[in-house]
């Protein structure tokens, strides 16, 4: 395996809930299309951001990734291993090695356990025996995290939120894993507490150099916290590019859309005027998902051809190496024109 | 509706042509032999040979089965002990009766044991638990969790002759426990029951006024509860029109499956009381090794159940919008 | 600051709110003062546990009178609120005075359709009959722009996406023209272009009936768009308060800085850790003594005396303008000075 393979090569990922119903006897009767089709890689110890509004499959995809949901189709390859089926004997290795986070620090802690057990609980399934011992190794991480070690006997119920999800980091982190699914990690906690959290995994993404896919909704920290980007509709991925090029040049209608509804709290009034679009309805069904471009029925350049075509994500004409729109009429730096505009946008007073 | 009657229907049956078979099954597992117990003292091999050949019991377990089952459908006859026509259960080895006329004749008195106690339960035990509930921490809830928790602590066989004998032998107020059916005098048949409703109901209240009393505490601290009050409805329409409506599916449910229990027959109940109900008759049955007479009761329990399931999500659909019957 | 000029309509004056708990006495709010005029958004900026929603409840009278003790004072368009009866708050409850909550789809009730909640508010208040009341209802759904409002008028909140329930939500509450508008974290259950959606119809129906807005959120970022006037809460008390721009702008308080601080935005540096405030907030059961800010303040030691961990700041307000810090203004100018620099290029 060289250097130049990605660590984690997702293709033509898909996950199809069955809907059952029918009569008299009950049978599979439609779909919900959560993902439908992705593509992307995870480079050694680079973080790439999945963003997307609720019902886009973000979440979906993740679990997919951990092998904690069966995909319908596609393969999901570790260091160049096809996972996506694997058993769980095959899997074992690979399990140790990625890891995840979830939102709820409430929820995802075993109440009964100490931290020193929650911690050392993955070395104890994979019956991993750390030099110096598996306590030895949980004080470790517990100050890596930015834990007392002397806390190794108190139960979850004794910690804040904010400590709570750093419990749920240095078990992530136990078994040293390559990569960390972590799902919305910083969404149930309190603004000051939020950016304690992005700086610790921030410092375990530099320093022990781990690969992450980072799923929030929060635009402005996953700008912060991921080096490349894929932003996600309704179970496709519509564009995905370095952080810099999808902030600063976004090609796909969408992303304009959903970077310009982010509020941000300045007020300097002699910056210019922020661009603002406002997106009108709300995302259809992945039951019956629209025909062709999924986003059409938002869109206000959408023509016919969108509505038959669906358009593959691809380095559109400008774009940077990289640098993926799935769309047929990419946006330019240009304003919204404004006979369009006022049918689908408001304008900023 | 009509998808969701049918499939339900259609369900209940599998489920009771399992129930049956296993009773069936589990029966013969039980080493006694009913013939034996029909013969009589003065049986000779040949006599309890004749015996088994009327009962059926001299086939196989399977083919015993499928002559019961058939039997349902187009009747049945046993040699000397006479004809059971369809829908035929079966034919008691210890009364010598069809299994069937015996439950229906025993049913109205369990029935209306069954549905006067719900009526006695149901009114004071939702009734204190909603007061209860509005007066949270005060005197009335006090009284109220007390007064269910040493009432469900009682059993009925302790209440019940305590009961008969201050209420109905020493202070002579209420009748002394008796069945007459409804059709033939109502006041008799209320003044002879009053006492079992009233002694199971008593044990039942006390159950209902805390599940009502929970289920209230926990709708009332619902946010579509707060919401109500920050529009200004009074609290008598927040209580009722919007607390209440969310506490109803839970009890609904479990009022379902506890009437159903009634109706399998309260054992106990009918004991005490001296009264021949469906539980008597079980008891009895089983007593006597009557397998027809224990797989038609076990049908009876079986078949309430599944029936009152079936109109609880029935009901509960009406109640909770967000249910779809399928 | 607008607020001089106008006779507030909202008065708050001193406002404590305690509850009895198991555990003790949770001073949940502790000398709260504000006004608020009509036609102005408030926005009350706090982490949990800040007293912000308390505080609005305690206005709308929906606390638990069994456990709860306030003192001080609320006027609403001159009315002392705290001493009014039951009957007199229901009067004005939905009325003159409304509510948005966070989680729409829980504070909507399941069993009704949303028209018939909507028109029950408003028969309610005017005695409109049916008929009146279920055209006003299919009247407001179209005025938050909820498309086939006669159709969608007889569905129940859990046919209606997210974005819709917030809407008929914000219906609800405006059916009767109220004066006043509470709303509780209204976005935060929302997705972005959604947040976006509700915060610009809010905008436009204030903008149309002149309704005072108290809009309370954790998100200063929703602050910068929809208020007139920011007070930021931490542990029970109001640390700084002023316009969006002051607030924002040239922060007073190292509590709103560390807020600042520890959101990142879309135009900042990426590769730099963000600046956090450390530990966490107060538990109210005990709080922290003088200044409840101060276990987590880097600049409580530069205060001499210890004066922090003792004294509680006073909130002097000048023209609407205050923040309650024992720093000198000089001080803050000198210690807060990066700021600028490190949140604008």
């Amino acid at each position: 395996m060289s250097n130049t393979n990605p660590l984690l090569d997702v293709s033509g990922l898909t996950k199809h809930f069955p809907i059952k119903g029918g009569f008299p006897i009950r049978r599979t009767v439609g779909a919900v299309q959560a993902v439908d089709g992705l593509d992307f890689q995870v480079n050694e110890g680079e973080s790439l951001g999945l963003v997307g509004e609720s019902g886009c499959g973000k979440s979906t995809t993740g679990r997919l990734i951990t092998r904690l949901l069966e995909p319908t189709a596609g393969t999901v390859r570790y260091r160049g291993q096809d996972i996506t089926h694997a058993s769980r004997r095959e899997l074992a290795p690979v399990r140790s090695e990625i890891q995840m986070i979830f939102q709820d620090p409430y929820a995802s802690l075993n109440p009964r356990q100490t931290v020193g057990k929650i911690i050392s609980g993955p070395m104890e399934i994979n019956d991993i025996n750390p030099a110096g011992g598996r306590e030895k190794r949980v004080r470790e991480l517990l100050e890596i995290v930015g834990l007392n070690p002397e806390h190794y006997n108190r139960f979850p119920h004794e910690f804040s939120g904010g400590q709570r999800q750093r419990i749920g980091v240095a078990r992530a982190l136990a078994l040293e894993p390559k990569l960390i699914v972590a799902d919305e990690p910083v969404s149930a906690l309190d603004v000051s507490i939020q950016a304690q959290v992005v700086n610790l995994l921030q410092k375990v993404q530099q320093e022990l150099g781990i690969a992450f896919v980072f799923i929030a909704h929060d635009l402005a920290i996953v700008r912060h916290f991921s080096q490349r980007v894929a932003v996600m509709y309704l179970g496709r991925i519509v564009e995905i590019a370095d952080r810099e090029d999808l902030y600063g040049n976004p090609r796909h209608p969408y992303t304009r859309a959903l970077l310009s509804a982010v509020p941000e709290a300045t007020v300097d009034e002699d910056a210019p005027a922020r661009e603002r679009i406002r997106l009108v309805g709300d995302v259809p069904s992945p039951i019956n998902p629209p025909t062709g471009c999924r986003f059409r029925t938002r869109c206000w350049k959408a023509t016919e051809k969108c509505a038959t075509e669906a358009p593959p994500l691809v380095q559109a004409e400008g774009n940077k190496p990289g640098h993926l729109t799935a769309c047929h009429y990419p946006e330019t730096a240009d304003p919204i024109p404004a006979p369009r505009l006022a049918k689908n946008t408001e304008a900023a007073a | 509706m009509f998808r969701f009657l049918v499939r339900r229907v259609l369900g209940a049956l599998v489920i009771l042509l399992i129930i049956s078979a296993v009773t069936f099954w589990l029966f013969y597992a039980i080493p006694r032999d009913p013939a034996m117990m029909s013969c009589g003292k003065n049986c000779t091999p040949d006599m309890l040979k004749q015996v088994r050949h009327n009962l059926g019991i001299d086939h196989p377990v399977p083919v015993q089965y499928w002559y019961w089952l058939k039997g349902i459908f187009v009747g049945r006859s046993y040699g000397d002990f006479g004809n059971c026509s369809a829908p035929c259960l079966g034919y008691s080895f210890a009364n010598r009766e069809p299994v069937l006329g015996t439950i229906l004749d025993r049913l109205p008195l369990t029935l209306s044991l069954a549905f006067g106690s719900a009526v006695v339960f149901l009114i004071f035990g939702v009734g204190a638990g909603m007061i209860a509930a509005v007066k949270q921490g005060k005197w009335q809830d006090k009284l109220a969790s007390s007064g269910s928790l040493i009432a469900s602590s009682l059993q009925i066989y302790f209440v019940g002759y305590i009961a008969m004998y201050f209420l109905v032998s020493k202070l002579g107020i209420l009748d002394n426990p008796s069945y007459t059916p409804l059709t033939h005098n109502p006041v008799k048949w209320a003044s002879g029951l009053l006492l079992p409703w009233l002694v199971l109901a008593l044990i039942w209240t006390a159950n209902y006024t805390r599940m009502t009393r929970s289920q209230m505490v926990e709708t009332l601290s619902e946010d579509y509860v707060r919401t109500a009050r920050a529009k200004g409805m009074s609290s008598r329409t927040v209580f009722f029109r919007f607390a209440w409506r969310g506490a109803m599916g839970p009890i609904v449910t479990i009022f379902g499956i506890d009437l159903a229990t009634l109706i399998g027959g309260a054992i106990i109940t009918e004991s005490v009381f001296s009264l021949q109900g469906v539980g008597r008759l079980a008891l009895d049955a089983v007593n006597k090794s009557d397998l027809p007479m224990v797989l038609g009761v076990t049908l009876l329990s079986a078949g309430a159940i599944v029936f009152f399931n079936i109109i609880v999500d029935a009901v509960y659909a009406s109640i909770d919008p967000r249910i779809r019957l399928a | 600051m607008t607020s001089t000029d106008q006779q507030p309509f909202l008065s708050v004056k001193d406002l404590k709110v305690h509850f009895s708990t198991e555990d003790g006495v949770v001073k949940a709010v502790d000398g709260l003062s504000f006004d608020l005029v009509k036609g102005q958004t408030l926005g009350i900026v706090g982490e949990s546990g800040s007293g912000k929603s308390v505080t609005n409840l305690t206005i709308l009278g929906l606390h638990d009178p069994a456990r709860t003790t306030i003192e001080g004072e609320i006027l609403l368009d001159g009315k002392e609120l705290l001493s009014a009866s039951e009957r007199e708050l229901e009067r004005l409850r939905g009325n003159k005075m409304s509510m948005i909550f966070q989680d729409a789809l829980a504070s909507l009730s399941p069993y009704h359709t949303v028209g018939t909640q909507i028109a029950e508010t408003y028969r309610k208040h005017t005695g409109a009959s049916k008929r009146e009341a279920r055209a006003r209802a299919i009247e407001m759904l179209r005025r938050v722009g909820i498309p086939q409002p006669d159709v969608r008028v007889d569905d129940y909140p859990h046919q209606f996406s997210g974005g819709m329930r917030q809407r008929a939500m914000i219906a609800m509450a405006l059916v009767c023209d109220p004066e006043l508008l509470i709303a509780d974290e209204p976005t935060t259950a929302l997705d972005v272009t959604v947040q976006a959606q509700i915060m610009d119809l809010l905008k436009d129906l204030q903008q149309e009936f002149g309704t005072a807005i108290i809009f309370i959120t954790h998100d200063l970022g929703v602050i910068a768009d929809v208020a007139d006037d920011v007070l930021v809460m931490y542990g029970g008390r109001c640390v700084e308060r002023g316009t969006k721009r002051e607030v924002l702008g040239a922060p007073q308080h190292p509590y709103t800085l560390g807020l600042l601080g520890s959101m990142p935005s879309l135009d900042g540096p990426v590769d730099v850790p963000l600046s956090p405030i450390p530990g966490a907030p107060p538990s109210l059961l005990n709080p922290p003594t003088g200044c409840r800010f101060h276990p987590r303040c880097g600049f409580a030691e530069k205060v001499a005396g210890g004066l922090c961990s003792t004294e509680r700041p006073a909130l002097d307000v000048v023209d609407g303008r205050g923040s309650a810090c024992h720093l000198t203004l000089e001080q803050r100018a000198e210690f807060f000075a990066d700021f600028a620099g490190s949140r604008h290029h």
